[in-house]
């Protein structure tokens, strides 16, 4: 006696994405300190702002407007066009 | 069709349990003696009508591939093509069919038949899937005897802890026959991973959940709900503080499903309230990829995170419901779906008017609020029940009074610190009719910034 089941998973994987390689060095480079808007995300991202700039290293800051949804593609849009790397403030 | 199936000749449908079939046996029996039969096939006992030459279709796939919809049903096929077919006993078409005109003397000239096994409740979907094309799309598993359907799909991780009912194509097209879309029609992403969700993908996860194929258009209004922006679904499939999906059902559905909206409204003890939710669950889980440490980050999670579906009690026509509150149209059946992080009941024995029970409830809310979140509030689905809801009543009061006093008495002094946007405050009216209680449901983020509640018609 046979049983067939039919598959409840995804018929297709979420799109892959190529990985950016990472750095080796931040100098001259600029990095994004991106706040979700979780309380408190601002703490650690004012005390990164202050580290990376005291050793010269540009900094800008960018700011989701709520943590629960996905960034606005204008967010990303911007990060990307003006940063080579990004720090997200979770703070949870 | 089935080389079995004679190519020429007449070819007879009977069951035994069918008092035309029983009546007609003695001209089967004529037409065989006379050579006119090319084969009789018997749904229920192959040795009916006795003495005859009778084919076993007791597994239905000549009665399936037949399309045969009434018992008896005589056919005659020329050259492998069916050329006419009588339904039920009539003297004269039976005889044009054969060719010979003195049938069935002493019978009633017309007699009509029973319905085809293959018609029973629940055959037509397993003949499908077992005789003909199911047209699905997704991958199958095919298990050999004895490996155990629940384990193996526990094994594949395909289910949120508990058993899970096996998708067999059987069950899927029946679930799939309760609703107007294609099963390829996309239905939208499914978050976190954001992938497409079929209509057929939806009615696997939807038998996997325990749901009954009524409640399906139920199931579809849901995911619409939960799919709107406003709902924030990535959010709370993703969120550390663990937010589970609860769906409030309003409208004639309700009845015609089985919905529950008294006792242990909120418990278990009700498939319909046990699976309708459970099965957004499976798919966030099994199409969205949501499994608990991957992308489903909750730190503590709740038991509502199984799902939680219930009926909104309607049989007081003062009270107007959260469906028709929320702009549709009275009569029509409707879901709203709200994010929740758990549920805590409040008791009352003490108040007997309206302004007294506000003082008790607000003081309840704001134990739920989490002062010390960027989630102040954070949304309350406030579920009153009946001894509370009469109270309300015999005051004069409405759902509109309720809302405005639980808004003002929230709102700290001189209601400079309000706990609830607009919209943020859902009160709804179920349980039983007996006992002062009611539950708060506690939100998740609310408002724009958060997770909004959402409400769509079903389409029935």
């Amino acid at each position: 006696m046979t049983t067939i089941l039919l598959d409840p998973t995804a018929a297709h994987a979420a799109p892959a994405r190529q990985r950016v390689a990472g750095h080796r060095s931040l100098e001259g480079l600029t990095v994004g300190l991106l706040d979700i808007g979780k309380r408190q995300g601002d703490v650690v991202l004012d005390h990164l702002e202050r580290l990376l700039g005291e050793r010269g290293i540009r900094t800008g800051r960018y700011a989701k407007p709520t943590f629960t949804k996905p960034a606005p593609s204008a967010v990303i849009d911007r990060v990307t066009a003006e940063c080579d790397a990004v720090v997200e403030g979770l703070a949870d | 069709m089935s080389s079995e199936i004679p190519q020429d000749g007449l070819v007879l449908v009977v069951r035994e349990n069918c008092p035309t079939c029983r009546l007609i046996a003695p001209v089967a029996a004529d037409l065989e003696a006379r050579g006119a039969m090319a084969a009789i096939y018997a749904q229920d006992n192959p040795d009916f009508p006795g003495g005859l030459r009778v084919r076993d279709d007791r597994h239905l796939e000549v009665s399936f591939r037949l399309a045969i919809t009434i018992v008896p049903t005589l056919i005659h096929f020329q050259g492998g093509v069916e050329t006419a077919r009588v339904i039920g006993w009539s003297r004269q078409e039976w005889s044009n069919l054969a060719a010979l005109d003195d049938l069935g003397p002493g019978l009633p000239d017309e007699r009509p038949g029973c319905g085809s096994l293959s018609e029973e409740p629940g055959w037509a979907e397993e003949l499908q899937a077992r005789h003909g094309e199911t047209g699905l799309d997704a991958a199958t598993v095919t298990l050999q005897f004895p490996e155990d359907p629940f384990e193996i799909m526990d094994v594949r991780g395909w289910s949120d802890g508990l058993p899970v009912v096996p998708p067999t194509p059987a069950r899927v097209l029946a679930m799939l026959r309760e609703c107007t879309l294609a099963h390829d029609h996309v239905l939208g992403s499914i978050p976190p991973a954001g992938v497409e969700l079929t209509v057929e993908k939806a009615a696997i996860n939807a038998v996997m959940a325990g749901c009954r194929p009524a409640y399906f258009p139920v199931v579809l209004a849901a995911l619409d709900a939960a799919l709107d922006p406003d709902f924030a679904w990535q959010g709370l499939l993703s969120t550390t503080m663990g937010a589970g999906v609860a769906v409030i059902v309003n409208g004639p559905v309700v009845r015609r499903i089985g919905l529950n909206s008294g006792f242990n409204v909120l418990g278990h003890g009700n498939r319909a309230n046990a699976t309708i939710a459970r099965a957004l669950v499976l798919i966030a889980m099994n199409v969205g990829g949501a499994r608990p440490g991957g992308t489903d980050r909750s730190t503590q999670g709740h038991p509502g995170k199984h799902g939680l579906c219930f009926a909104e009690d309607e049989s007081d026509p003062a009270w107007q419901t959260l469906a028709v509150s929320r702009g549709i149209e009275e009569g029509r059946s409707a879901v709203t779906v709200f994010g929740f992080c758990g549920t805590s009941i409040m008791n009352d024995e003490t108040a007997r008017t309206a302004e007294d029970l506000v003082v008790s409830l607000a003081r309840s809310l704001e134990a739920m609020c989490q002062i010390r979140s960027s989630r102040r509030g954070g949304g309350i689905l406030l579920v009153i029940a009946g001894e509370f809801w009469r109270i309300f009543r015999e005051s004069g009061w409405n759902r509109a009074r309720i809302e405005t006093a639980l808004h003002d008495a929230t709102a700290g002094p001189g209601g400079k610190t309000p706990m609830f946007g607009p919209g943020d405050l859902l009160v709804t009216h179920a349980g039983s009719h007996a006992g002062l209680f009611s539950t708060i449901i506690q939100g998740w983020g609310s408002g724009p910034a958060g997770s909004q509640p959402v409400t769509r018609e079903v389409e029935t």
